[in-house]
């Protein structure tokens, strides 16, 4: 059983019990313990069941790399599933819950599928449920997606916060082990900023279990006296708990800070994405273990040897009493040493290689007792929940059992492997490394960056250094080569510290064990826990053709899981270069992506959630709105109210009140979010003359006129009315849509094509609140209030002027969107709800409502006014909606004109601007197609038009519609079959598209 | 993500502040042009593998627009220039030959 | 006539780790022209008494400052009530010149951040080196806030004024409350 012992546990504080629960259990470990280690000190070895055969899984890592240990923590809003036991810290109160068993992890239904696993191979699926067709959408995937995947989703909503942080240096370093201090500290040295990340909530990474002298003190006292070092100086940042995520373009990378994983009490955001800009970085990432291929290698008590030897030293949690050690190097030597010296049992160590002499570790473990069988390995392993026993077997044999070793783990080495996700994510290349039979980063083929010079540097154990000397002597050699080509200097005192060097027999690769195994050993032996991948099902895959690395992982998914292969990349590709009698570096890897480790969606979102999701925009009569009933209706950011209801009202009882209202009394309209951009030069006129289809320069200042924009394909992108200011000055009104989109477009032409010309913009939309105050009472409001005189004669139809009215300072425009005698009135937005206020009384006695954008709508489509949105959807030209009035024939040039003249925007056959008036009055659904004779091509009924806008008229007391029609001008009083969506067909006869006073008596009083 | 330096501003920020404005140094064809040569300046653009010319805004910035010399296959930035050109100025142009020394520049347009 | 307000009227923040305070309306006067023009600086240097500063600098003096926006773009910054009588200089001085200059003070809404942690505050919403050697006092920097363009330079070691449209005034002060919620130090501008 695995149980805490007395001594070790480094990382633990034993005065502070800590309970958690595990399945409802209620267990104590320590403050210092991971969940993993606090399971293992409570004997907990089975932990999960496996994805697809649903095997019993125990702990097999220490680290980021572990498969099998995912949970469920936590509830409700705090809920988080698929999280890594070997990376969760330990809290009091920590809830967590294995996932994917049913009805409980000691009995699991769904471990059925491992009798069956002769019959669920590789590509089973895809064979599977392809026949019949129909049965998939209705039988196979329900039943798959219920019995698929791995923890549960969050019900609830997060109740955590999250942050961004940008961050700037010179020098990145990822990596808080022995390798990354040591650079870190020299690139500081040399004036250097220099942020440092470490994934663990600790500095020193391995060395400190590994041991091992630096300048004749221990490595441990090493490390302290850097991190006081390093502490100290102000160019450098350290954080721990705070992993490198992901490398990106141009020295950008994300560092994923775990602010209160480890303590939810604590205040504050839960996560923080650093967005690191680096001139260079480091990636001082360590390496990770390979497990060996045998059969049973997932029986809960099989570990990596390292993984053991941490849980020993740093968390004081034995695995077993007696471990077997199996092995092609030497490094899982110091696991036998330091399981002995603990007073454990280690009855052999299985060395798979032959070597002609025992290395210092050999020597020293035979030195303790334990039995060393070289050329040895382990046939089998026996046992179900947890390791009973192994079978040994000659490693150059097919699997004849020697002898039965009785044992409760297994600590498997098969070799490490550099760290290469962040040299790789952004291209940097690998090298095969024969001797450590690993890839490694090809230093001759960085990442490039800006500049296009190499941006990371490998140090350490992740660049292929092991051994302490080496390490630190890579780190620093990294570092200083780094800070030389930013110009930066080192001190001439800065020197690369000195570690005691220990002599090991090279590792023999070992890609299956033993070498020999028949199919009935490889169909036990696994390559990817988390995704159920075995050593047969990717001989499968390159016995079907699956021959390209890529595809065998898609197949098998082998390295697909949440774990991304960290444990089984190495080994199956190996596997899959033997199975195709091809070399390692021939086959070649799978890309690395980012993130290394899985991150929250909260970090990746941060700040925006919730009310700060997106910017609102508010006008400066937002909150009166509010407070008055109205519906809002999003218009880009923007909200403008829909409609404002009255107690009792529906939405369309509302808008109907409004139309009725505004065309008898009076009506205000929040008019604020239309574009407002002034234009100012000697070239002003000329510019808009470009801009406009219509001609602009020929306004006479005091005046407005309606203009149309196309972009240069022709199509119509906006319009509104502009006004001349001064002989120099004009001011656009562009849509609510348009402002920020034309105040672009007209800077880019003055940037970028004109920029000779003498023209400045400036978009002054937020400047002003405008108020459209509509209606037969709109003047006699506006004389109430007093201060202008406001009369036909003083102020016509389409002209503008200055002003004061009721105190307030303002412009008046009178243009009519309506079809009423209509003012829109600007004062400054500071100003803007007094005077929605003083209008609101001014008209009281009048009949004053406010009215939303519907009403909006209802009232210029009775008047056939278009509406940019509606009647457009950016394949539309003026001349489609029957505007060529508003198109200057005396121009030589404007935006769009020469995209006009093409044949398909001069074909006769274009659909054109028509009214629609249903039969019986009802109102057309909007969208809706109007149908011809025959079938198209692909056997569809003929379209021949499409209604563009549709509302019920109260004016008119019936439904009234704008569409584009094929030959619609030329076909009027003719009707037309619209089908619905519902089954119903509604008919509606071509009519001229303006509904209500054709001589536009009622806005020219 | 690119980092790029605008020359209006002289301010080097990330590429969220910019806005990308697609290929450079186009001659613009209004009425009068052919069908051809409209249809080349309307739809037509290069697509190389390697040194590219575009056009870039500093969107979130100074607000002004600028040219890019980039490579689009190693994301190298050989410089960056003023929006007021039609040709690309001699120094980008030393900057490109110098790194990437078999590179013609395309006169296609 | 009434009393003009802000967008979120004085609206105040200080239960985090800065405070954030919606300032009054102040003026501001955007013009565009050529910023070595006599005609453009000596009207400026006569409300402020500041010279036209340097490329992404300002210039404060008191309440009035004048900011670098752009080669042709520049942010004259004064009380609210002056804004009339200082365009009128500029035109004035402006004259049949090409320039422009135009009252954007209610198109604006102005924020006030203060404490040691406001480059922090900053600096988890706009895409930044908050870093004192980097950003001192006498810079403007333009940039996104979050997903809004906004403004903003330091007035003192701790304190900065924020910059933004008037529209989005509540979406930014509700960023800089999140950005500044209590326990969120990142304690990372050691000099």
């Amino acid at each position: 059983m695995s149980t805490r012992i007395a001594t070790g546990g480094r990382l633990l504080n034993k005065s502070t019990p800590v309970n958690f629960s595990f399945n409802g259990k209620q267990l104590r470990g320590y403050e210092g313990d991971t969940l993993a280690s606090a399971l293992l000190a409570n004997d907990q070895m089975l932990v999960g069941r496996s994805f697809k055969y649903h095997r019993p899984r125990g702990i097999v890592a220490a680290g980021p790399e572990e498969p099998n240990a995912l949970m469920n923590l936590g509830h409700g809003g705090q809920f988080e599933p698929n999280q890594r036991a070997t990376t969760t810290e330990l809290f009091d109160g920590l809830d967590a819950a294995s996932q994917n068993h049913w009805p409980s992890l000691e009995f699991d239904v769904g471990g059925i599928n491992k009798h069956l696993s002769r019959f669920l191979p590789a590509g089973f699926y895809y064979k599977m449920f392809i026949h019949p067709r129909p049965f998939w959408k209705h039988v196979y995937e329900p039943i798959i997606r219920h019995s698929a995947g791995l923890g549960k989703a969050p019900k609830d909503k997060d109740a955590d916060t999250y942050e961004h942080f940008h961050a700037f240096c010179d020098v990145l370093v990822i990596g808080g082990g022995v390798a990354g201090l040591e650079a870190a500290r020299t690139a500081a040295l040399s004036g250097a900023t220099v942020i440092l990340l470490e994934q663990t909530a600790h500095w020193g990474g391995r060395a400190p279990v590994d041991g091992g002298l630096v300048e004749g003190a221990s490595v441990t006292d090493y490390i302290d006296a850097l991190i006081a070092e390093l502490s100290a100086m102000d160019n450098v940042q350290m954080r721990t708990r705070t992993m490198g995520a992901g490398v990106y373009d141009h020295g950008y990378v994300l560092g994923y800070e775990r602010l209160k994983d480890h303590a939810p009490e604590i205040k504050g955001p839960r996560h923080r994405l650093w967005r690191i800009r680096a001139g260079h970085i480091i990636t001082a990432t360590g390496a990770i273990e390979r497990p060996l291929s045998f059969a049973g290698n997932d029986i809960p008590g099989v570990m990596l040897a390292a993984s053991v030897r941490d849980y020993l030293v740093n968390f004081g949690v034995s695995v077993g009493d007696r471990t077997v050690v199996v092995t092609n190097n030497d490094d899982a030597y110091r696991t036998a040493i330091a399981l002995v010296e603990a007073g454990l049992t280690v009855p052999a160590i299985l060395d798979a290689r032959v070597l002609p002499e025992d290395s210092t570790l050999m020597a020293r473990a035979k030195g303790l007792g334990i039995r060393v069988m070289m050329g040895h390995a382990v046939a089998a392993v026996k046992g179900g929940k947890r390791v009973t026993a192994v079978d040994v077997c000659s490693q150059a044999g097919e699997g004849a059992v020697l002898e039965t070793i009785q044992c409760e783990a297994v600590a498997m080495s098969g070799g490490w492997s550099p760290v290469v996700h962040l040299w790789s994510h952004c291209g940097g290349k690998l090298t095969w490394d024969a001797g450590l039979a690993t890839f490694r980063p090809d230093v001759d083929n960085p990442p490039l960056g800006a500049d296009g010079h190499g941006f990371v540097t490998a140090a350490g154990a992740a660049g292929g250094f092991f051994g302490l000397d080496d390490i630190l002597h890579d780190a620093h050699a990294a570092a200083d080569g780094v800070v030389t080509t930013l110009g930066f200097k080192l001190p001439a005192a800065a020197a690369s510290p000195n570690a005691d060097r220990q002599q090991e027999a090279p590792l023999a690769p070992v890609w299956m064990m033993p070498q020999g195994a028949n199919v009935k050993l490889r169909e036990k032996t696994w390559l990817d826990y988390q995704n159920d991948v075995k050593v047969s099902d990717v001989r499968l895959a390159a016995q079907e053709g699956f021959v390209s690395v890529e595809h065998t992982k898609r197949y098998t998914t082998l390295g697909m899981a949440t774990d991304q292969g960290k444990l089984s990349n190495i080994n199956g590709l190996a596997t899959l270069a033997g199975a195709m009698n091809a070399d390692i570096p021939a086959v070649g890897t799978t890309t690395f992506r980012p993130p290394y480790h899985p991150i929250s969606m909260g970090a990746i979102g941060g700040e925006a959630r919730g009310e700060v999701f997106q910017p609102l925009r508010r006008t400066p009569m937002h909150d009166w709105h509010d407070a008055n009933g109205a519906e809002w209706e999003p218009v880009g950011h923007w909200r403008r109210p829909y409609a404002y209801k009255r107690s009792g009202e529906t939405t369309h009882d509302a808008v109907m009140r409004e139309v009725t209202n505004t065309r008898t009394n009076m009506g205000l309209l929040d008019a604020s979010t239309l574009g407002k951009i002034i234009v100012k030069g000697p070239d002003a006129g000329k510019f808009l003359d470009m801009l406009y289809t219509n001609m602009m320069s020929s306004l006479k200042p005091g005046k407005c006129r309606y203009g149309l924009m196309c972009s240069e394909n022709g199509f119509l992108i906006d319009d509104g009315v502009v006004a001349r200011i001064d002989d120099d000055t004009f001011l656009c009104h562009t849509t609510t849509g348009g402002a920020d989109r034309i105040h672009q477009h007209m800077e880019e032409w003055l940037q970028t094509e004109w920029w000779d010309w003498n023209v400045y913009v400036a978009n002054v939309t937020e400047q002003y609140a405008q108020i459209a105050v509509v209606g037969p009472n709109a003047r006699k409001c506006l004389e109430k209030l007093g201060g202008m005189d406001v009369s036909k004669d003083a102020l016509a139809f389409m002209e503008w002027v200055d002003g004061e009215l009721g105190g307030f300072k303002c412009r008046i425009y009178r243009i009519s969107f309506s079809g009423e005698l209509s003012y829109e009135i600007a004062v400054d937005a500071g100003v803007g709800q007094a005077f929605w206020d003083a209008l609101m009384v001014a008209g009281h006695d009048l009949g004053v409502m406010p009215y939303g954008t519907e009403c909006l709508h209802i009232l210029r489509a009775e008047k056939g006014f278009i509406m940019i949105g509606d009647e457009t959807d950016g394949t539309v030209i003026p001349q489609d909606l029957g505007l060529n009035w508003a198109i200057s024939k005396k121009k030589e040039d404007y935006l769009g004109k020469r995209a006009q003249e093409r044949s398909h925007m001069v074909d006769p056959t274009r659909w054109k601007l028509v009214g629609l008036e249903t039969t019986d009055g009802s109102t057309l659904p909007d969208g809706a197609y109007a149908v011809g004779e025959g079938v198209n091509e692909n056997n569809q009924r003929v379209m021949i038009g499409r209604v563009t806008s549709t509302y019920h008229s109260p004016t008119l007391g019936k439904g009234i519609a704008m569409g584009l029609v094929l030959n619609g001008p030329d076909r009027m009083g003719e009707v037309l079959e619209f089908p619905g969506t519902d089954g119903t067909t509604y008919s509606a006869k071509i009519v001229d598209p303006v509904f209500f006073d054709k001589e536009g008596e009622k806005q020219n009083v | 993500m690119l980092v790029l330096t605008c020359p209006n501003c002289g301010i080097t920020a990330e590429e969220t502040e910019f806005h990308a404005g697609g290929e450079a140094h186009l001659t613009r064809h209004g009425p009068g042009a052919s069908d051809d040569d409209f249809e080349k300046y309307l739809f037509m653009r290069d697509n190389p593998k390697g040194v590219h010319f575009e056009r870039w805004r500093h969107v979130y910035g100074c607000g002004k627009w600028f040219h890019a010399a980039r490579d689009t296959m190693t994301l190298e930035i050989f410089g960056t220039y003023t929006a007021q050109t039609s040709t690309v100025p001699q120094d980008i142009i030393d900057k490109i030959t110098d790194r990437r020394p078999d590179w013609q520049k395309s006169d296609a347009r | 006539m009434s009393e003009p307000i802000s967008a979120l009227n004085g609206a105040i923040y200080n239960q985090g780790i800065a405070e954030i305070l919606a300032l009054d309306p102040i003026g501001m006067i955007s013009i565009r022209g050529d910023l070595s023009a006599g005609y453009l600086k000596k009207p400026i240097k006569k409300i402020t008494g500041l010279g036209m500063p340097e490329m992404r600098g300002i210039n404060l003096n008191g309440q009035t400052g004048i900011a670098w926006m752009s080669p042709d773009e520049t942010l004259l910054i004064c009380t609210y009530a002056e804004v009339g009588a200082h365009l009128d200089t500029l035109q004035n001085s402006i004259g049949s010149n090409h320039a422009l200059a135009v009252n954007v003070s209610d198109a604006r809404a102005v924020f006030r951040l203060k404490g040691k942690h406001i480059r922090e505050v900053l600096a988890k919403l706009a895409p930044v080196d908050m870093s004192p050697e980097n950003f001192a006092v006498g810079t403007i920097r333009r940039t996104r806030l979050a997903q809004v363009p906004a403004a903003f330079w330091m007035v003192d070691a701790e304190t900065a004024h924020l910059v933004c449209f008037r529209s989005v005034a509540q979406y930014v002060f509700d960023l800089l409350k999140t950005a500044a919620q209590p326990g969120s130090e990142v304690n990372y501008y050691k000099r």
